[in-house]
């Protein structure tokens, strides 16, 4: 199924966790100065591994950077 | 104990319940590395910095954390709505920021022209209502605007951020009498947030009245970061001093400093 992983189209296996996603991405979670939204709504850190993706989600996930 | 530090030893600067003893805030952006930002926030003194939240480059996540470096246990960090263009963009980067950081304030910015960079203040405002019913300390980039600066402590700010000129342009203070306005009409901090272009710049701001700056380019885009961050630090004790101290009036004529009375050889 499709995706969207900040902004980029990616096809993923069917009912994918957020935290598998993660792991396909070569990403650590890191408890300070990250974090997720699926369809503009915050999921907190505790439910990446139960958070199951859908087709279409639109997943961004950001980190802290400098800024003024 | 330093001559300014015991002059300055019952003076804080109080935002959201937190004092501070420094009056210069600086951002993290535009820095050559982590460790230049790293050196500068030592050499300001300066408590509080600001950063942002940008999307992870997924081709290439395993790049270093600004968060490495500054300690958040040490530093307030205080997390910005930097790009966004409406309220709605401002709320939903501020609930990330609070995720991402565990720190519920949020340097409100909605920025209304591209060119310009200046807010957009019905936008801010409304952000700044729903973001404070959210639990959010809510420090608003404004317009030098007395009579917004008032409905942003009435919504529950916990400080208003006036611009001294655009985002930057490193102009300076553009007009004193807003920002003496804006002391006059709001009793939560005031933070004048832009357009400090280099140390000098902060004297005549402070001795105002106003209670903090906020400055990133001028330090970034400094020849020499560091000893800015130093001059920034002085210049901010200097000109709050100079602001508790009291000026003169300013007079047209000239008075003379010694006495008129025994000039020598007159008659």
């Amino acid at each position: 199924m499709k995706v969207f992983v900040n902004g980029r189209e990616l096809e993923v296996s069917e009912r994918i966790s957020l935290l598998d996603l993660l792991g396909l991405l070569n990403m650590e979670v890191k408890a300070f100065g990250f974090a997720i939204s699926v369809n503009e709504e915050v999921v907190p850190k505790s439910r990446y591994g139960e958070y199951i993706l859908k087709e279409g989600d639109k997943v961004e996930i950001v980190n802290i950077v400098g800024g003024g | 104990m330093l001559d300014y530090e015991r002059l300055l030893e019952e003076d804080y600067l109080e935002i959201g319940g937190k004092r501070f003893r420094s009056r210069l805030i600086i951002g993290s952006g535009k820095f050559k590395s982590f460790q230049e930002n790293k050196e500068v926030l030592e050499a300001s003194g300066a408590e509080i910095i600001t950063v942002a939240v940008r999307r992870v480059n997924i081709t290439d996540p395993t790049k270093e954390n600004l968060l490495d470096y500054i300690d958040p246990k040490k530093y307030q960090i205080l997390p910005n709505t930097a790009g966004c263009y409406t309220a709605e963009e401002a709320i939903k980067t501020a609930m990330l920021a609070r995720e991402a950081t565990g720190i519920n304030w949020i340097k409100l910015e909605v920025i209304g022209d591209q060119k310009t960079l200046l807010p957009d203040m019905e936008e801010t405002l409304k952000a700044a209502k729903f973001l404070v019913k959210e639990g959010f300390v809510v420090l608003p980039y404004i317009f030098d605007d007395p009579v917004y600066a008032r409905k942003f402590e009435d919504v529950g700010c916990a400080a208003v951020m006036p611009l001294t000129a655009p985002i930057g342009s490193g102009l300076g203070l553009q007009n004193p009498y807003n920002l003496i306005f804006i002391k006059e009409s709001v009793s939560v901090p005031v933070i004048v947030d832009a357009g400090i272009g280099s140390a000098a710049d902060i004297p005549p701001v402070m001795e105002l009245g106003v209670d903090a700056i906020l400055t990133n380019t001028a330090l970034a885009e400094a020849k020499d970061p560091i000893k800015m961050a130093v001059a920034m630090k002085y210049a901010t004790i200097a000109g709050r001093l100079s602001y508790l101290a009291g000026r003169m009036p300013k007079r047209t004529y000239a008075v003379p400093s010694s006495p008129l009375k025994g000039i020598p050889y007159k008659t």
